[in-house]
């Protein structure tokens, strides 16, 4: 199948820059290390959440957080060099594939990266002592869920991107979602004007996920975190082959 | 004009076109922090009491913190990667020393750019503090020098780095396994003195803490003349040595 051909490729690829890998990783453990524990230190407990610790509270969004930058950034800078600078595209169209193909390709290569970033920080929050039940490996298909959502979004923001400038917009975004997304304390500290827009964006509802897969606490807002990444991704990657396809062939 | 000067114009008339996108990441970025961890998760740390120096806000105690440390970050974000496509990309740092500019005096010129970049975002910020009532008294004031000098512990011997390496692949890894830790483990967001003795030591001896420790004392008013003095002494160190190997590097690079 042309799409698995494509993500076949891009791991290919990752052979020479695996620490890229790493540093998804590492980041987020550096949040849990400095928020988490150091500033967990002066938080004591959550209010509202019963026995759960904050380093116990804060990781599960770190990994979400883990799982959508590692899609975004494969599906926004990785896709734009593919696009305009290595002229991937141009080349792969060549063959039977076709811009359908790419767009599959693109997502289930950031779901892969999601999953792989994913998995790695679950396997950092095992070692630290922070993962309770043998349901929180449910966390890693929760990832490549969040990876295919946000490799969609991304790729469909991508398309849009005249040059290396538009990148900084994308930071413009992903930055305040991540501080305000309820990462580092109960969605309840703010006014109920703003609870409306962070429930609106797309990070709430993955550390909504993944809180309830790591802390055993599957329940109704599951149900809405998969239905909003399952029906925004699946109308992102429409959108984006579409654009894919208009920005391809002429 | 003085030669070094030209250089610095040259740095001014690049950012007169693109200071738009730096300013993201150099004002936005650090202001954001504020207002996601020192506003909303201080809520938590003020609700329980444990504020980490008694008596002020958690907001107050982690502005100063992230103060410094955005500093470092727009030094080594500002000095390294430029540096590295000045001499192998663009090749701006090529042509300068095809003029009687001497490599000493392109250094020079780029530094004071860096420094100019370091006192306007530390000032915005130092405003954006004052704004969300993060600073104690008119004492506020010296974190702005105290921040500069922290970027320029870590500017210049980014620089001597910068223009040594053969790849710009090891620019990222730094900023990724350096620059991003100390940011984040310097006490930046909490008092160092609550780590374990022997992490507590390593972090005594970045140089980012003591920049976060010279600006949050600054800044909350619990100064002391001897911490102070020895702040200032090892920053000032680390600028005067990376001065030193950047200007031996700068001459070496361009005057091969």
């Amino acid at each position: 199948m042309a799409a698995l051909a494509f993500i076949n490729r891009n791991l290919l690829v990752y052979r020479h820059t695996w620490g890229i890998l790493v540093a998804s990783v590492v980041e987020p453990l550096l949040y849990l290390l400095s928020i988490g524990v150091g500033v967990g230190q002066l938080v004591g407990t959550l209010p509202g959440l019963h026995g759960v610790s904050y380093p116990e509270y804060v990781a599960p969004a770190l990994l979400a957080t883990a799982a959508m930058n590692a899609a975004v950034n494969e599906t926004t800078f990785s896709a734009y060099t593919r696009l305009h600078e290595e002229n991937v595209y141009a080349a792969i169209l060549r063959t039977p594939s076709t811009t359908a193909d790419l767009a599959i390709g693109e997502i289930g290569w950031g779901a892969a990266r999601g999953a792989l970033s994913g998995a790695g920080f679950l396997a950092v929050m095992a070692a630290l002592g922070l993962v309770r039940t043998p349901v929180a490996l449910l966390a890693v298909p929760a990832a490549a869920l969040i990876g295919a959502s946000f490799g969609a979004l991304g790729l469909l923001t991508m398309t849009f991107l005249r040059n290396w400038h538009d990148f900084q917009m994308i930071q413009l975004f992903m930055l305040p979602m991540f501080l305000f997304s309820a990462t580092f304390y109960p969605i309840t500290v703010y006014p109920p004007a703003i609870q409306i827009v962070v429930r609106a964006l797309p990070l709430y509802p993955s550390i909504d996920l993944l809180r309830g897969v790591t802390l055993d606490d599957i329940g109704a807002p599951i149900g809405y975190a998969l239905a909003y990444l399952v029906v925004v991704g699946g109308i992102a990657w429409l959108l984006a082959a579409r654009r894919l396809r208009a920005l391809l062939v002429r | 004009m003085t030669p070094a000067l030209r250089e610095f114009a040259y740095w001014m008339t690049r950012y007169r076109h693109n200071w738009r996108s730096s300013a993201v990441i150099s004002i936005l970025n650090p202001i954001l922090f504020l207002l996601g961890l020192g506003l909303g998760l201080g809520t938590l740390v003020d609700a329980t009491g444990h504020a980490p120096v008694p008596g002020s806000s958690y907001l107050a105690f982690v502005a100063p913190g992230v103060l410094a440390a955005s500093a470092m970050q727009t030094a080594f974000l500002e000095l390294s990667y430029p540096v590295y496509r000045a001499l192998r990309m663009g090749r701006s740092y090529r042509i300068a020393a095809g003029t009687p500019l001497e490599p000493g005096q392109i250094f020079a010129g780029h530094l004071l750019y860096v420094m100019f970049r370091l006192v306007t975002t530390s000032a915005t910020f130092l405003l954006a503090m004052a704004v969300l009532g993060a600073t104690h008294s008119v004492g506020s004031l010296w974190t702005v020098p105290a921040a500069v000098l922290t970027g320029l512990a870590f500017a210049t011997p980014a620089a001597a780095m910068a223009i040594t390496v053969q790849r710009g692949a090891t620019l990222q890894l730094v900023f990724r396994f350096v620059i991003f830790p100390l940011y984040m483990l310097s006490g930046t967001f909490f008092a160092v003195s609550r780590l374990p003795l022997w992490l507590r030591d390593i972090a005594y001896a970045s140089p980012l803490w003591q920049g976060v420790d010279l600006c949050r004392t600054l800044s909350l008013g619990t100064a002391t003349t001897t911490g102070t003095l020895t702040h200032i002494g090892y920053l000032g160190a680390l600028t005067i040595a990376g001065t030193a190997t950047a200007w031996y590097c700068y001459r070496r690079q361009l005057h091969a």
